[in-house]
């Protein structure tokens, strides 16, 4: 922390972080003018909302499912293979995705070649950047995210559904009208929490996922950090973006926590 | 949570009265309607099972598949014409070894550090007279929504000498939030201020009560945090990638990325798959790729159906906790 301070001057190595002059907010104004801005934020809010919208909502849908299984061995099964893609590094999930995704030799393609269409190099063109990252969020998270629905899931309570059951509601009904309502203030907690690292968008994976060709939509602010920062060296000015990127979540994060006290009543303190 | 589960038992073990069927109040889509909620939940499970496996299984088999076969399409559920060759040549890649070894080192070394850290760390938390308990706590909590950032942390690890060390990789990231909270309310729900009263009147001090009861009585948190931070250590490669500028301190996960990720960026270009020696080379290459990715992902995947208890039990604390 002490070391925010270097967002407000500007760094250089010899004067260390208590000597180099003050430049006040220039770093900030710098980043904000300069022609990357537009880009960087627009990139990372498009992949942060596409993932919310798409990656947030999947585990609830599997855990109500498999929450209604009779079966208590297919259950443990179906978490058991569901979440165990969360054990395989993010390094290993992209390798998965250039290998399968090959234009000349990747499963996908070869199923695109099987029915007759034109192979597409994924990891190459910007506009499959976004649905690549989101879907293989899906498939590596879900599972994991999973648990904790299916945790909350166990403590609602039984007579409900036994009660639902004797005035004739069908499962579905019962799903919607008792599981759904018991776990709301579960969602709405992760929801918060999910919101307050919206732009902290899988960093490491946007990193990697990256090549020269998908830049474009690829960029987000923490890779940006990261290049212009440790890469070209140019500690204040980066330092000053992930600050700004800091300050954007926290009022994010109060925000929406604020909005759930008003509506549901649920909130992070 | 116990106390929901007997609920549970209880109610179900009470016989149903059923209802009457009133014609009336129940349309006769009812009827169906459960089956297909059946049918439909159980297809689109097995759909998502069949999602996460087949990519999988996919890299297994092709791993151990003729290229050429790989190339022209003809592997989907089989290996075709089993070779071995790309683990003969990860097996023969010091950099790999070399890999291997770090991330045992940097795993071992790093999940010491952090569970011990955060056993020791939560237990003063969960303690009710720990002077300035909440002012603690929301230091901690502020870093889990507010950081410096990137930059900041470069720098101070730089100018405390880490760079290019093991330390830069074990010790920035050693004690998360999370991780401290989860095990603050174990503490908090499973060691009674009752039972530390009781012992200090046998005669045990802070020291002895918390390494001869506290840490037997947590064996199942102690399982989780290991679990937690091996997983974590193993699959980590982003503080090694800014830390380390030394090849041969890389971590597995860094030499895999170099070599799975990396190269196909510079090979994978606009060439065709025309058949030379290239192409000839490049179809070993990605064989190679498939064969590293199970020998990277192998042991966890193995470890995983012993470790699933302990990590539904993280969750369960966690959901308590929400």
């Amino acid at each position: 922390m002490y070391g925010v301070q270097i967002a407000f001057r500007n760094y250089n190595p010899i004067d260390g972080f208590s000597g180099s002059p003050w430049v006040g907010l220039d770093n900030f104004v710098r980043f904000i003018h300069s022609y990357q801005f537009t880009q960087v934020i627009g990139n990372t809010l498009w992949i942060a909302v596409l993932g919310l919208l798409v990656a947030f909502p999947v585990p609830i849908v599997l855990a109500l499912v498999v929450n209604q299984l009779q079966s208590e061995r297919f259950k443990k099964f179906t978490q058991t293979v569901l979440y165990s893609p969360a054990f395989i590094s993010t390094v290993v999930v992209v390798g998965i995705m250039f290998v399968l995704l090959s234009p000349r030799s990747g499963l996908v393609n070869n199923v695109i070649k099987l029915t007759g269409g034109e192979p597409i190099f994924f990891m190459g063109s910007p506009e499959w950047f976004r649905p690549v990252y989101v879907i293989s969020d899906v498939w590596q998270n879900a599972g994991f995210s999973m648990i904790v629905y299916l945790a909350a899931l166990a403590s609602v309570d039984p007579a409900l559904h036994d009660a639902a059951k004797v005035d004739g509601a069908s499962k579905f009904q019962r799903v919607r009208h008792i599981d759904l309502p018991g776990i709301t203030p579960v969602i709405t907690i992760l929801f918060i929490l999910a919101i307050g690292n919206l732009l902290n968008v899988g960093f490491e994976k946007a990193l990697l996922m990256q090549t020269d060709l998908n830049l474009s939509t690829s960029e987000v602010i923490q890779t940006y950090v990261y290049h212009a920062g440790l890469q070209q060296a140019q500690f204040s000015y980066s330092a000053a973006i992930g600050l700004f990127n800091s300050i954007l979540n926290l009022a994010l994060l109060l925000t929406f926590n604020w909005i759930a006290r008003r509506t549901h009543q649920a909130s992070l303190w | 949570m116990t106390t929901k589960t007997q609920t549970r038992l209880k109610t179900a073990a009470v016989p149903l009265v059923p209802g009457r069927p009133d014609r009336r109040r129940r349309p006769l889509r009812d009827k169906f309607a459960d089956p297909v909620f059946n049918t439909v939940a159980i297809v689109v499970l097995l759909l998502a099972i069949a999602a996460v496996v087949y990519p999988l299984y996919f890299v297994l088999i092709a791993s151990i598949s003729d290229p050429n076969q790989i190339y022209e399409g003809n592997v989907w559920f089989f290996p075709q014409g089993i070779t071995f060759e790309g683990y003969q040549r990860i097996f023969a890649d010091a950099r790999i070894w070399q890999g291997l070894g770090n991330t045992i080192l940097y795993t071992v070394v790093g999940t010491a550090i952090s569970v011990t850290a955060i056993l020791c760390g939560a237990y003063a938390l969960s303690r009710k007279d720990l002077p300035g308990r909440k002012i603690f706590m929301l230091v901690f909590v502020v870093t889990m929504f507010f950081d410096g950032g990137l930059i900041t942390k470069y720098l101070v690890v730089r100018d405390l000498g880490m760079l290019n060390t093991m330390w830069a990789v074990v010790l920035p990231g050693a004690v998360g939030v999370w991780n401290l909270i989860i095990a603050r309310a174990f503490f908090e729900q499973s060691i009674p201020d009752e039972l530390r009263e009781a012992a200090q009147i046998d005669g045990a001090n802070d020291f002895t009560f918390f390494l001869k009861m506290v840490l037997p009585l947590s064996k199942s948190l102690i399982m989780l945090m290991i679990m937690i931070h091996v997983v974590a250590n193993w699959n980590s490669f982003f503080d090694a990638l800014i830390f380390l500028n030394d090849d041969s301190k890389y971590p597995l996960q860094l030499v895999l990325r170099n070599i799975l990720i990396q190269s196909d960026i510079t090979s994978t270009g606009t060439t065709g798959g025309d058949i030379t020696s290239y192409a000839a080379a490049q179809r070993i290459a990605e064989l190679t790729k498939y064969a590293m990715i199970v020998v990277s992902s192998l042991p966890l995947m193995i470890a995983l159906p012993f470790m699933q208890k302990h990590f539904t039990k993280g969750a369960l604390i966690g959901a308590v906790k929400n």
